[in-house]
């Protein structure tokens, strides 16, 4: 076990804390840079979608994990990010321009999502905004004038400052740097006043209330944060599919995203990166247990929602912190050893609470 | 012009007068206490007080400001800060993230600039953390800072939520039973701090309490309540001797 010597209030607010960080941080940046000339083609982009899934999964974190506002919906704010990066793209906007549009329509429809839900909490909000992704693709598949409905759209190929961004490298470097930024701001925005207004709403709306926080105004911002960041995530999977119709973006992906938040672990931005992986490997994992299973299992309709959902049901069950709470428990173990028991970690006992008044 | 004055308050539930007509006057700079039995509306009228319920009729008026339709969100920044009887508490946050919540009326960055953690934000967090630090010696909690309030005894978090409710630097406490559920050394130093922040912080207090030994210890003046009416009002001396408010407690007879 180590112990922090702490000489300055800055390190507890840097993201870094002391040389370990730095050490582990930087190999992983190393790997992850170096990554295009060790991996093929397709583990390439396989990597490069489950940075995607984590930009997206970063957003929904936000949301879920530190303001404590359940969405079933997100998947409608990939495709309205999806959507609008194309037809921007199609309209000559250049490719920068068109991504921060793409954010901030996103974020906007958000912010008014988020603002209708004001006076839902848990299971309504859910419902809530499941029925907000619903009407979001049926919008999509009626306005054919605009998105050429179930007919398709193409997404243009993405080019960054007359140089086409065809190479999968190139893609992938794109990804990287865009998630980079995003985890660094959402890290931001956790270590200062707003993040920690989100996490009190969480944990106590009336005591958030008490110290001056304004619910509309925050969770109407959670939203649109999350939204936002979602949509980026929804303009790169744009160009990863190459091709919109409504159903790429149908209640599976919105319950996948959901998946990788909760498998990850709620509460936390390195969950998110677990989660990705998890969920990005899934698909393969699945498709090697396809050619073990009997063809009336693995041919049957309706397979992929359903171990998503066994997965959600046992996560919560067994492990409600996720991959890494996991990990945190590993290391505890390995740092306490030979001491580790097994009630270091069980949750303690919640003390009465006021009920909840209104 | 009192510094806190609440006149003929009133609030129902159904068919249930919770509080009826409730008045009294806080004076700036005293300890004063609310006393009654169970139900007797005291926790009712501090959600009155600090814009948790709306009242049906009545008006409160705080430093000279009309606050009665006012929200929870818009009353906090005037310096009312309250502390809660169950323990409202950030409970999967650290002490220290619970004391800096405590902080936010004080904020005066954006959230933009705080996506991109701008110098400006971070002098700012600093100075947040200088005066959480103030309070946490004053309140002992060094040992806990780090800690989550999940993992924390009830005796400590009652004293986080005080000082979870000084972070604000209120110029007005609402103590609501600060003592309730604290072994007899925990009451006592909670005795203390009320009289610290009372005269070196010059924070105006107003607690609810059942605890008559702290009351008479602290408190300048006591207003006892019964049935969402008010019976008594005096010194706590007076109060305790009142006949109605031996009948409220023992019964008449």
């Amino acid at each position: 076990m180590r112990f922090l010597f702490k000489t300055h209030y800055n390190q507890d607010i840097d993201h870094l804390k002391h040389g370990g960080d730095r050490f582990w941080y930087g190999l992983l940046l190393v790997l992850v840079v170096a990554a295009p000339a060790a991996l093929g083609t397709f583990y390439l982009g396989e990597l490069n979608l489950v940075m995607i899934y984590a930009i997206a999964g970063v957003g929904l974190m936000l949301l879920v994990g530190y303001t404590g506002q359940v969405s079933l919906g997100h998947a409608a704010f990939l495709a309205i990010g999806a959507y609008t990066h194309s037809l921007l793209l199609g309209a000559g906007v250049p490719f920068l321009l068109s991504l921060l549009a793409a954010v901030l329509v996103s974020a906007l429809v958000g912010a008014g999502v988020g603002w209708i839900a004001l006076r839902m909490t848990g299971i309504y909000l859910a419902i809530a905004t499941l029925a907000f992704a619903m009407l979001t693709e049926q919008t999509i598949s009626r306005a054919e004038w605009l998105t050429g409905g179930f007919r398709g759209l193409a997404v243009p190929q993405p080019s960054l400052f007359g140089m086409p961004l065809t190479e999968g490298w190139q893609r992938y470097y794109l990804t990287l740097a865009l998630l980079v930024v995003t985890l660094l701001m959402a890290l931001n925005i956790l270590r200062s006043s707003t993040g920690r207004a989100m996490v009190a709403i969480r944990d106590s709306e009336i005591s958030a209330e008490s110290v001056g926080i304004n619910l509309a105004v925050y969770k109407t911002l959670a939203f649109a944060l999350s939204a936002g960041i979602t949509g980026l995530a929804g303009a790169l999977f744009a160009h990863r599919l190459g091709y919109l119709s409504p159903d790429a973006f149908t209640f599976l992906i919105s319950l996948q995203l959901l998946l990788m938040v909760v498998v990850g672990g709620v509460g936390s931005m390195r969950g998110v990166i677990y989660g990705a992986l998890f969920i990005g490997f899934l698909p393969q994992l699945l498709a090697i247990a396809r050619d073990t299973l009997p063809p009336q299992i693995a041919q049957a309709p309706g397979l992929e929602p359903g171990i998503f959902g066994l997965i959600l049901v046992l996560v919560i069950l067994f492990e409600p912190q996720g991959i890494f709470g996991r990990w945190l428990k590993i290391k505890s173990y390995f740092q306490l050893f030979p001491l580790y028991r097994r009630a270091t970690h069980r949750r303690q006992k919640t003390y009465l609470r006021t009920e909840r008044l209104r | 012009m009192s510094y806190l004055a609440v006149e003929d308050l009133s609030i129902s539930f159904g068919g249930i007068r919770a509080v009826d007509d409730v008045s009294f006057e806080v004076e700036e700079g005293e300890v004063f206490a609310i006393i009654g039995p169970n139900g007797a509306g005291k926790t009712t009228l501090f959600n009155l007080v600090s814009g948790i319920y709306f009242p049906d009729g009545g008006s409160v008026r705080f430093a000279g400001r009309d606050i009665t339709s006012l929200p929870a969100h818009r009353i906090a920044p005037l310096g009312l800060a309250r502390t809660f009887q169950n323990i409202e508490l950030f409970e999967h946050a650290t002490v220290l993230q619970n004391l800096l919540i405590g902080r936010h009326v004080h904020r005066r960055s954006t959230a933009l600039s705080h996506l991109l953690f701008l110098p400006s934000v971070r002098r700012e967090e600093l100075e947040h953390r200088r005066r959480v630090e103030d309070v946490i010696d004053l309140l002992e909690l060094a040992h806990y800072r780090e800690q989550r309030i999940a993992n924390l005894p009830y005796g400590v978090r009652k004293v986080v939520e005080v000082g979870r409710a000084l972070c604000l630097e209120p110029k007005l406490l609402l103590l609501d039973e600060p003592t309730s559920g604290l072994n007899p050394e925990e009451s006592e130093d909670m005795g203390f701090w009320i009289e610290d922040i009372n005269r070196d912080l010059g924070v105006t207090v107003v607690m609810v309490a059942h605890d008559m030994g702290l009351v008479s210890r602290v408190a300048g003046r006591v207003l006892a309540l019964n049935e969402g009416r008010v019976i008594a009002e005096g010194s706590p001396a007076e109060v305790q001797k009142n006949p109605a408010v031996v009948d409220a407690y023992l019964g008449a007879d």
